[in-house]
């Protein structure tokens, strides 16, 4: 599996992902820099955590307009996988490549723990190697992690099985619609969640439950 | 001429921030103080003359980047 890593002006978990990737795959990813017009030739494209353009505006709002955007947009639109973690998630619903946004945190506060998930769906790349019904622990880290989307979309998420990643009753850390962590877009090639599972992929970095979503990259993309 | 944006988040979209104002606004002693939105305030310098125009060019920068329409609504001022 080739892949790149967007790296965004105050993007702060490019290297976190650059090194879970170099680990999981054995082989460096491209970090592209925004102003970048195009992709090199990969298979996964990951929008990183962060703080890109300092939250300006709205969490994600300029990154979605950068050159290197375009170019993610058309490999996403030819089957390309798109992973977003945190403020990449929050680009991809500014990007309109997931619906929804992501608003303040409910209780105003910056969050930054490891949250208890359950992985909803196992038919995706990114999820194929949970088990339906597993509770698996990625941290968070953010400000604005609490998932909106009108009532209409949230049954259309939840009708199509796109919530892959959902808060476990009690564990909700931002006040989230239908405790919603992660979803997927109608193709099911681009995932958008907020916590982080590039920070759990060693046990010296406190888990490993973030390792078997990029087994399932690597194993369906190669 | 000249153009105000105000956006501001839609009617039964949470705004948590605005609540954090009223209450502090509460326990200041201003009980009077019901619910509060709170939004932001875009001004923006324009080349264009026409009015008419310069509302349709403001109204595709909100729909484009100004405004996140999911969550927010927008109001343009112009002045001359």
């Amino acid at each position: 599996m080739k892949s790149a890593v967007i790296v965004f002006p105050a993007s702060n978990c490019d290297r976190d992902a650059q090194n879970a990737l170099k680990q999981l795959t054995g082989k460096d990813p491209h970090m592209v820099w925004h102003g970048e017009t195009d992709l090199p030739d990969v298979d996964l494209v990951v929008l990183p955590g962060g703080f890109s353009y300092g939250d300006y505006l709205r969490c994600g709002a300029m990154a979605s307009q950068s050159n290197i955007v375009r170019a993610v947009k058309a490999h996403a639109e030819r089957g390309g996988a798109v992973l977003g973690i945190c403020n990449g998630f929050q680009v991809l619903t500014e990007m309109h490549l997931l619906p929804g946004a992501l608003m303040r945190n409910a209780d105003l506060k910056f969050v930054c723990r490891p949250v208890t998930m359950t992985v909803e769906e196992t038919q995706s790349a990114f999820s194929r190697k949970y088990q339906s019904g597993q509770t698996v622990s990625f941290p968070v880290a953010h400000g604005d992690g609490n998932y909106f989307a009108d009532d209409e979309t949230l049954k259309r998420l939840e009708g199509e099985n796109r919530v892959v990643f959902r808060y476990v009753e009690g564990d909700n850390p931002n006040g989230s619609a239908n405790d919603i962590a992660g979803i997927l877009n109608e193709k099911r090639n681009v995932l958008g969640l907020m916590p982080h599972p590039e920070r759990v992929v060693d046990p010296l970095l406190g888990g490993t439950d973030g390792v078997a979503m990029f087994q399932g990259l690597i194993e369906s993309l190669g | 001429m000249k153009a105000r944006v105000f956006v501001t988040l839609k009617n039964g979209v949470l705004d948590p921030q605005g609540k954090a104002i009223g209450h502090a606004l509460n326990g200041l002693g201003f009980g009077s103080v019901g619910e509060v939105r709170a939004g932001k305030v875009i001004d923006l310098e324009l080349a264009e003359t026409d009015e008419a125009k310069a509302r349709e060019n403001v109204k595709a920068m909100c729909e484009k980047l100004l405004a996140n329409t999911v969550i927010e609504k927008y109001e343009i001022e112009l002045k001359a």
